[in-house]
């Protein structure tokens, strides 16, 4: 099973986000905890998007698909066509620093790493994919 | 998305964060607790009991406050939290940078160790 769901560049999509993530999955077995993490970690993927590629334009769209395994691996893929910022580039600054630096950001690539077993970038149709691979274990 | 209300106990501010804070939310979370640092309260809870989901963004404003807070010796404590938005706190390692309890007994409590 797969799902699809766009959604314009603006930060109060972001609970419409979740909640889409939340319905796909709702008959899977996903244990609450990992249920979370992992609408966490696909908003911290798309908010980042929308602020960094897309400046929060809301005519701006992001394609969200979701595959629904049989084995327990799902994958999750954000489609768009703004610049690509490869998270498996970024080298996350230690905590302490960001505390020191009264930083608010630098987090929610850090949460995304912590909690997807896998993040590549590739290219389809001309539009940049992002995919998220998570192996869930059933309750 | 969010609503944030603040009481006042025993000279202690108290921040209940009701609902959901993201990143189109976090500004609010951020306005309340400069709002109570500036009228000047020594001991700032937060209660986080009817707090359904925390991302990075409001992740950030805690982590962003840890240093001014320590410099200017007031404890920022929070307490109440579900489970599933602890588990946000431990992922990053910040459950071991800020106060939180389990609570608001035990948040009052430790307020009024650390301000001795």
């Amino acid at each position: 099973m797969n799902y699809q769901y766009n959604i314009g560049c603006s930060l109060n999509n972001l609970k419409g986000i979740r909640e889409f993530i939340r319905n796909s999955l709702k008959d899977q077995d996903v244990p609450e905890i990992e249920m979370s993490a992992i609408v966490l970690a696909l908003d911290e993927m798309c908010s980042n998007l929308m602020i960094h590629a897309h400046h929060c334009n809301p005519e701006h769209m992001l394609e969200l698909h979701i595959e629904i395994p049989k084995t327990g691996k799902f994958i999750f893929e954000i489609i768009d066509d703004g610049s690509v910022f490869d998270i498996n580039e970024f080298n996350e600054p230690a905590l302490d620093n960001l505390v020191h630096q009264k930083r608010k950001g630098g987090l929610g690539i850090r949460l995304v790493k912590a909690i997807m077993d896998d993040v590549e970038y590739l290219k389809r149709s001309n539009k940049n994919v992002c995919r998220l691979t998570k192996v869930v274990r059933p309750e | 998305m969010v609503q944030i209300k603040r009481i006042q106990e025993e000279g202690a501010d108290i921040i209940s964060v009701i609902g959901e804070i993201d990143a189109s939310s976090s500004i609010e979370l951020d306005l309340a607790i400069a709002k109570s640092v500036g009228e000047g309260f020594k001991k700032i809870l937060v209660d986080c009991s009817a707090l359904e989901y925390i991302s990075s963004a409001g992740l950030g404003v805690f982590m962003s406050y840890i240093e001014e807070m320590k410099d200017k010796n007031i404890p920022l404590i929070l307490f109440g939290m579900k489970e599933k938005v602890a588990n946000t706190f431990q992922i990053l390692g910040l459950a071991d940078l800020l106060n939180i309890r389990e609570n608001k007994q035990e948040a009052k409590k430790l307020a009024d160790e650390l301000s001795v």
